[in-house]
This record gives C-alpha cells, structure tokens and sequence, in this order.
C-alpha cells in the first residue's frame, strides 16, 4: 500500500538567542534540535500515534506537517508530492486535504465566532462559496453528536468535552485524508476522555482518514491505533505496531512510560517504575544513548555509543534504538537477573 | 438533611480534621451556586486521604475552604471545619493565620504561581519559617537539609535561585520542600502532579509518600488521577457535583465501589482496561448544574439504575462493610445507618 | 481562583438576547457609564441639529447690545461684538467633535493598520516601527502641535491632522501588543493550519480582539482631544475667527470677564458637560471590557 504521508530524516532547529548575544556569550551553536532525524510513514486510513512527554519533539513534527513551522532539513511528503517546501497558496490545496486538531479544545476556537462561523470557516478559507452554511454547520454538527443549536453559541458557552466536538467537526468539514490530533484528550476528564475517543474511531470507520494522534497518554492509544511511535529528545527511540509495543516493550524508556499509568489498584504498589531524574535538555544531549542518564539499565557502552535502530527478530516493522533491548521476562516483572544487578539502585 | 448522629470515627482517638457537613455556595450574578452540599470527611492522624472527582465536582473548592483560600463570594451556609478541635470557620482571622504555614501548609497544581518569581528560594524558604524559633542561618540549613530530602541535587547553590532557573518538576519540588519545612500536620494538596509528566508523577508520589511517613503528618489529596490517588491515599473521598458521594479506605473504594458514579468512574479509567478495544466505556450526559436547590440524587441523571425515589429524595449515608459509606438508594435494603 | 465552567441550561438566555442589548443592559447597571452614554448622546445630537436649534445667526455681529446678559432674547446673553452666545455655543461644539471624531478615526484607523503590521510583520518592521511610534511619542503633542501649526499655519486641517499623528502612536503600540499576543494563541494557528491567509486571519481573527481595548482608549481620548482643540484656539492657533468654538468663546470671554462672566461660563460648560460624558463613558466600556473584570458566569 503506498503512503499517504511519508517524513523522511525531518529535522527541526529552534534558534535559542539571537546572533548578536550568541557571539557576545560565546554560544558557537546557539541552536536547540527539537527534531532529530525522524522518518515515519502514514497509510490511508491508518491510525499512527506519536507518544512522548513535553518537549520530545512530538507537536513540532505535526506543525511541521501542517506548515506552521519550518524545517532544517528532511522531507514531508503527502501522497506523493514533496510539501515541505510549498508555502501559501501552493500549500493551500494540501491544507484543503488534511486537518489539524489543537490542544486546548476551547482555546483552538476563534473567540468571537459563533459555531456556525467556526464550522464552516473551511469553506470560506478554500472558497467553496456553493456550500450553504446553515446545512453544512447541521451536517457536521450533526455527525459529532452535537444539537443543531449549538450553531450559535460562542466558544466560551461550551464545556471542553462539547468544545473538543466542535474541533473534530471543523477537521472533518472538507472531508480531509489526514488528520492531526494533538493531545486530543488534554484537559477532558476521564468520563468525556472516552466519549472523544470512541467519536474519533467511530468517524473514522466511516469516514476512512488517516490520523495521526500525538499524546503522552499510552493508554490512549492503545485502543485507538494500529502503530505507535515512542519519541525521546527529538527521536524516535521505538516504532512499531501497538499491539507489539504494547505486548512486549523493547526500550527500557517505553517500559517506564506504560507503566506510568498503571490500573487504579492499591494492592499493585510495584507496577510503578520510578526514572531517575528528569529529561534532560536538548541543549544538553548526553553522550551516547541519550536515555542513559535516566535508564536503570545503563551499562558502559551506553554512555559512549548511540544505538543504532534495529529491529526485533519476530516483527521486522519493530524498530527500537537500544543497546539492551528487553526481553520478555523483564515485561512479566522479574527475571533479567544480569540487567537489574548493573545499573539499578 | 442534617445528621444527627454522625457516623463514628473509624479510630477511636479524634481525626485531626473534621468536616462536618459543609455548605457552600458561590453568589453569582445568576444566583447561588451550591458547590459543596453536606460534606462530611475526616482526615485522621498520619494518614493520607484522597478527594476525587471529575472538573466541577467541588474537590478543590474543597481544599480552598480548608485553607480559608476561598473567593470573596464565597459562602459557608452550614457545617463545620474541625482542625485539632477547633473550628476553622468560626476562628478569628488572626488565629487562622497564625495555622497556616504553621500547622496547616498547601502545595498548588501550578508550582510556578506558588512561588514569588522575583525572589530567590532561600529568601522564600526562610520566610516560611516565621513562626519559628531561630536564628538566619539555622532556618538556613534547615531549608537546605529540606531541599535535599526532597531530592534537589546540590541544594547548597541552588537556594540562591529563583523559581524560573528550576524546570517543572524541581519546582513542584521545592514546593513540597517549603510545605513541609514547617513540618505541618496537615498538608492539603491540590492537584500537585497534573501539571507534570507521566514519569515525573510517579517521582513525586513516591516523594509525597516517603516524606509523609517520615514526618508523619497527614495529606489531603486532591486529584482527578485515580492510579495516583489508589498508589498514595489510606482513604478516599470520591466526590462527584458538590457531594462527597462515597467514602472508605482505598482498597474498599478500587475493589468494591458501591456507588454507581464511583464504579462508572473506575471503568472509565483506560489504565483498566486490559484488551484492546475500539469503544470505550463513558458517563452518557453532562455534570448537572448547581444553580438553585436540588431534590433527589445528583447522579440521577447518568445514572443507570435510577429509579423513582432518586428523584424525590436525597440519599442519605449508608454504610458498606466496616469503614465505607456511600450517598446511594439502591442501597437502602442494606442496613440504615443515619438519617 | 476556584470557578465554575458555564453549563448547560443557563446560557440559552445570554445567547438569545443578542450582543448589543446585553451590552446596553450592562452598560445601564453602570450609573455613571449611563449619565456618560446619555451627555455624550446628548452633545453629539446638539451639534449636528444645531442649526435648527440656534436663536440667532451665531456669527452675525450686533444682533443684539454688547456683552448683554441673558434675557429671552439672547439666553446666554452676547459678546463684545453683539453675537449671540448661546447659538455660538450652540454651533460652537460642531468643531471640536468635528477634530475629535475626524483626527481619533484616523488615528485608530492607521493606528490598527500600523499596529497589526508591526505585530504580524518581520521582526525588523516591527522594530522600524516601533522606532517611529516611540520618536513621534517622546515630542510634548502640545508643542508638536504648536510648531506645526506655527509652520503650516492654524487650519482645521492641520489641526485634524496634527492631533491624528500625536495619538496614533499610542493605538499603535496597543493594537501591536494585543496582535502579538494573539499570534502565539492556538486559534491562529488553527486556522493557519487550514490554509487561511494573513490578511484574512487579522481581518477576521485579530482585529475584533484588538478593536475592543482600542475603542476604550479613543473614548477616554476625546475629552483630551477637545481639550487640545479649545486650547488651541484659546491660544488663537485654532480655527479663525468669527466661526464659532468653545475654546474661541472662551478665549472671547476671558478678555471681558470683569464685564461679563457669562461668555466664559458659557464657553466652558460644554466643554467639561462633553469631557465628563466621554470619561464616564470611557471608563464604564473599560470596565465592562476589562477581562479580569469578565467574570460573569
């Protein structure tokens, strides 16, 4: 099956001070790489998630998709044509065909704009002017379970859950390929989390598009996507199929990620890894694997050498960049005695 | 409804906070809003009690009145704050003062706000130690010896910076490290891990948890995270539009909920669900409002199981096994224990 | 702060009632906001009826005696050359509302324009910009004004023109800070990220978030601005004589004061009746627009 989006070594500089303070201070490199090398590919109607927590690079590479932010080097391409370069108008038909969902579910929405306006803004920007807004406002608010009279409330009238409905119907008005849902479950409580969800899932059996969720919850993705990515720094540290990841994490890093939202027992005290530390700067890569300062596997090499990908031997869509890639037993909770004995405290 | 006979502590030495039945409203240009009704919780001595509940379910409203941190319209109408036997509520404003930073310290969910940004920590760190005895230079290596328990590396230097110069987590950090420097007997905490990482979260439960055993003092934890609350608390509170709708210890709460909010609540939780599913479990409707007076259960209206008297008539405290009560009609074949 | 999200039932009515009535009912609850929305009304009515309401031609010498008092005839008595001072009042309030209403829209007009671009535009622009608004801002407006008067000599024009360039800084620098602001929100770049143009994006998106503020500030403005006017022609650098103006009334009456009081107290009530209403006015929109003060449920 041939590719709807297909990044390709993206790469995203910040500038962190300007040229004038950098040579005052003495920075020769007064840059910070928010995305480090990162190469994905997206099939129609298949759903790929990007998992990290802040400032691992994951909403950058969905702005850079979608063209708010520009890219050091690298290629984004959607179904076939080569993006990353178009700007404006020669961007706006590739704009037309995929849709970005923001993080704050009210705060995506223009503030003085009714429903009706902020659903049918789609149709204005491409100038599908045959369009009635009236019908299509209902159609989609419709289609997300929303009474046709929200068309004339204003954002601040919509609790998140209602307000986070309205962002997936303004996706959806033209119909995209693709959509990029950024943390679409932040800051909706656990009971409307679900409602969201089974709304994106349900849309997209019927609709057919591809998505693309960015989000630090794992538990989020598991029933919603087909692979996932694990970033860490700007990198991808593991790719593959949910269901393998979820089955039989490879990198130490994505062990303590699933474990970080364990089922709500209080008998299941030692479900919880603890990392050390915090995630480093990405000013400040450390050397080597760059998870080795917070690993508790750590050993020598993983100081010096960056793991190269590699992939594991039953799945080869499974890549993970680790020197000590986990096995089984680790994932039932104990065993790997020659791993906990180094580099555990 | 009033209690009569309130239920009798689950220890026989007295709580160190009680709350008893606790009104609230907030005055609005659109009339009162209800937004605690009949709260009644004890938080005992050296334990650590969990509040949960969704946005709007008057869990941190809550925690504010038990700092007396509340807005101006703000309205006790009944009920009473029992901290060491004395009623907060009715307390003159200087001798509530004189509890906080004191005997009663809070950490807040936005780290950042709790700090003053243009000063640095040590000079914060050291405020904090009015009410006690001291010279400068011992509060001093007291606000060191904190920072280094909480696990601030190279505490020495860093006292001298200011809030900006710590990232999320440390701050959040710091601030346990200055609620607890007063070596509190209650600390209320509200919120203090959503604004961090998945990972840095289990950092800081684990840290809460270690210093609470350490200092001994009790936490009032408010959360909306049902993996942190059933990793921390002894006891939970679940609270769901203003009413405390089921209480007990925790392993009573996660493995036997009696409440129908508290069990929608828990399937809801995604980290439960062990297969792979397209659908997830959801609370049909919306959080009823709280404007004017209210008749029948609160949950009725998403609740699954309601039935006639749901409508006519609030629930009142029925207790489950030794040490759980829930607000819920569908358990009035069981034995009645108030009201 | 402990607040409660807006649900449900209870926003149907605010929704129903529509924008502007809710805006006059709020504005109504504000007693001094309505006293200012009334005096300002009021003012604005007078000058543009004036000339059906005026009693005598205002700048018709010796309709009547020299500095009489008020009578039937003449209500606020005349001047040293016989003019009748209420209907020079009267017309005499044309011209300054004329230089605030003319020099404040130009002003906000290119203001917002100027202020979007440097708010939106490439970083140097900005800083261009904000160098010319800072430069035109450090000269004293009044001795700006007296200079460029003096140099192009006392028209309504210049007038007009001078006091639009003295403020427009000030809206400038507003609208930039507001667009600047709204630039990193999450609702421009959704609609960034669904193909919308700049221009459309600060026509649709920006300009209503920014022109509230502004709309504030340019009220509270007029009374200084209608100051600036009178003074102006009290200084005799205003419009010429005999066409009637508070400041010129004024000006006239403060020579024959131990006469006659009645030409400066009519000349000056106007203009602290029009100041008074504008700030009344000013400061309730303010309020009622002050996002820390929204916090209606």
């Amino acid at each position: 099956m041939s590719a709807l989006l297909r990044v390709e070594d993206l790469r995203v500089r910040f500038r962190t001070m300007g040229p004038l303070k950098a040579l005052a201070t003495g920075t020769n490199a007064p840059f910070l790489d928010a995305v480090c090398g990162v190469s994905f590919e997206i099939s129609k109607g298949e759903t790929l998630a990007l998992v990290g927590e802040s400032g691992s690079g994951k909403s950058t590479i969905a702005r850079t998709i979608i063209g708010l932010q520009r890219a050091l080097s690298g290629s984004i391409s959607f179904d076939g044509q080569e993006i990353e370069e178009l700007t404006g108008a020669e961007r706006k038909p590739y704009l037309r065909r995929m849709a970005m969902m923001f993080q704050d579910p009210i705060g995506s929405l223009s503030p003085r704009l009714t429903v009706r306006s902020l659903l049918t803004e789609p149709f204005r920007i491409h100038g599908l002017k045959e369009r009635d807004a009236g019908v299509e406002a209902a159609r989609l608010l419709r289609l997300v379970g929303l009474p046709a009279d929200f068309a004339r409330r204003y954002p601040h009238q919509l609790s998140g859950g209602q307000a986070r409905r309205v962002g997936i119907a303004r996706a959806l008005a033209l119909e995209p390929d693709l959509i990029i849902a950024d943390e679409p479950t932040a800051g909706l409580d656990v009971s409307v989390q679900g409602e969201v969800l089974n709304l994106l899932a349900r849309l997209q059996d019927e609709l057919g598009m591809a998505i693309l969720i960015i989000t630090h919850n794992l538990n989020v993705v598991r029933h919603m996507t087909d692979r996932m990515a694990i970033m860490y720094l700007g990198r991808f540290i593991e790719l593959g199929s949910t269901e393998h990841i979820f089955d039989q994490p490879r990198h130490p890093y994505t062990e303590a990620l699933l474990a970080a939202n364990p089922e709500p027992d209080p008998d299941a005290v030692f479900n919880r890894i603890e990392l050390k530390g915090e995630v480093p700067s990405p000013m400040r890569r450390p050397s080597g694997c760059e998870f080795h300062t917070r690993c508790r596997y750590a050993q020598d090499i993983c100081s010096r050498v960056f793991p190269e990908s590699s992939t594991s031997p039953d799945d080869p869509e499974h890549s993970f960049r680790c020197h000590f890639p986990l096995a089984r037993e680790v994932i039932s909770g104990f065993g790997r005695p020659h791993h906990t004995l180094v580099g555990t405290k | 409804m009033t209690h009569d006979d309130p239920t009798p502590p689950p220890s026989s030495s007295r709580p160190l906070l009680e709350i008893c039945d606790l009104n609230l409203d907030f005055g609005t240009p659109r009339g009162r809003i209800h937004a605690l009704r009949n709260v009644s919780l004890d938080v005992p001595a050296a334990q650590v009690v969990g509040i949960v509940g969704e946005s709007g379910s008057g869990k941190s409203t809550l925690a504010y009145t038990v700092m007396g941190l509340l807005a101006e319209n703000a309205d006790v109408t009944a009920g009473s704050i029992l901290f060491e036997g004395r009623d907060l509520l009715t307390m003159t404003a200087q001798g509530r003062r004189s509890l906080l930073g004191d005997r009663l310290s809070m950490i807040f969910q936005d780290p950042m706000t709790a700090l003053n940004p243009v000063r640095t920590i040590e000079s914060q760190m050291i405020d904090i130690q009015h009410h006690e005895q001291g010279s400068r230079s011992e509060k001093r290596a007291r606000a060191v010896d904190m920072l280094h328990r909480v696990g601030i590396p190279d505490p020495k230097n860093r006292l001298g910076a200011y809030p900006h110069q710590f990232s999320g987590g440390m701050r959040q950090r710091v601030c346990i490290a200055m609620a607890l420097l007063v070596k509190p007997a209650l600390l209320v905490a509200d919120e203090p891990t959503t604004a961090l990482d998945a990972t840095l979260e289990v950092q800081i439960i684990h840290l809460l948890k270690d210093l609470q055993k350490e200092i001994g003092c009790s936490i009032l934890f408010v959360s909306h995270h049902l993996g942190a609350v059933a990793e921390l608390c002894d006891r939970v509170a679940v609270m769901y539009a203003g009413e405390v709708v089921e209480q007990g210890a925790v392993r009573d709460i996660f493995r036997n909920p009696a409440h129908p909010y508290t069990r929608a609540l828990l399937e809801c939780d995604p980290g439960r669900i062990r297969k792979s599913t397209r659908t997830l479990p959801t609370i049909p409707g919306e959080v009823p409002s709280l404007l004017g007076a209210k008749v029948g259960c609160i949950f009725r209206t998403r609740c699954q199981h309601a039935f006639d008297r749901c409508v006519q008539e609030n629930p009142v405290e029925y207790r489950i096994g030794v040490d759980q009560v829930a607000r819920c009609h569908l358990l009035g074949q069981e034995r009645l224990v108030s009201a | 702060m402990v607040s409660f999200e807006a649900d449900t039932p209870e926003i149907n009515d605010a929704i129903d009632t529509g924008a502007f009535g809710a805006f006059l009912r709020q504005l109504c609850k504000n007693r001094l906001g309505t006293l200012g929305g009334v005096l300002v009304v009021l003012i604005a009515a007078i000058a543009v009826l004036a000339p059906l309401i005026v009693t005598h031609d205002p700048i018709q010498i010796m309709v009547g005696p020299r500095l009489a008092a008020p009578s039937l005839d003449f209500l606020l008595g005349t001047d040293q050359l016989g003019r009748d001072t209420f209907s020079r009042v009267i017309m005499g309030g044309r011209i300054p509302l004329l230089v605030a209403f003319a020099s404040l829209g130009g002003a906000l007009a290119v203001g917002v324009v100027l202020g979007l671009i440097a708010g939106f535009g490439p970083r140097w622009l900005d800083n261009l910009l904000l160098l010319i608004f800072d430069t035109i801002r450090s000269f004293p407006s009044i001795i700006f004004a007296l200079a460029i008067i003096a140099l192009l000599g006392p028209s309504l024009v210049n007038i007009i023109l001078v006091i639009a360039i003295t403020c427009m800084p000030g809206y400038a620098r507003v609208a930039r800070t507001q667009a600047q602001a709204l630039q990193s929100s999450e609702y421009i770049a959704a609609e960034r990220s669904m193909g919308a143009g700049t221009t459309r994006i600060l026509a649709v998106h920006v300009l209503p978030n920014v022109i509230g503020p502004l709309v504030i500030l340019v009220s509270m403005d007029v009374p200084a601005v209608i100051a600036t006017s009178a003074g102006l022609s009290f200084l005799g650098m205003g419009v010429r004589p005999p066409t009637p103006d508070w400041g010129a009334i004024l000006n006239d009456g403060y020579s024959y004061i131990n006469q006659t009081p009645w030409i400066v107290i009519a000349g000056g009530i106007p203009i602290i009746l029009a100041t008074l209403g504008f700030t009344f006015l000013g400061e309730a929109l303010r309020d009622m627009f002050d996002p820390k003060l929204r916090k209606d449920l």
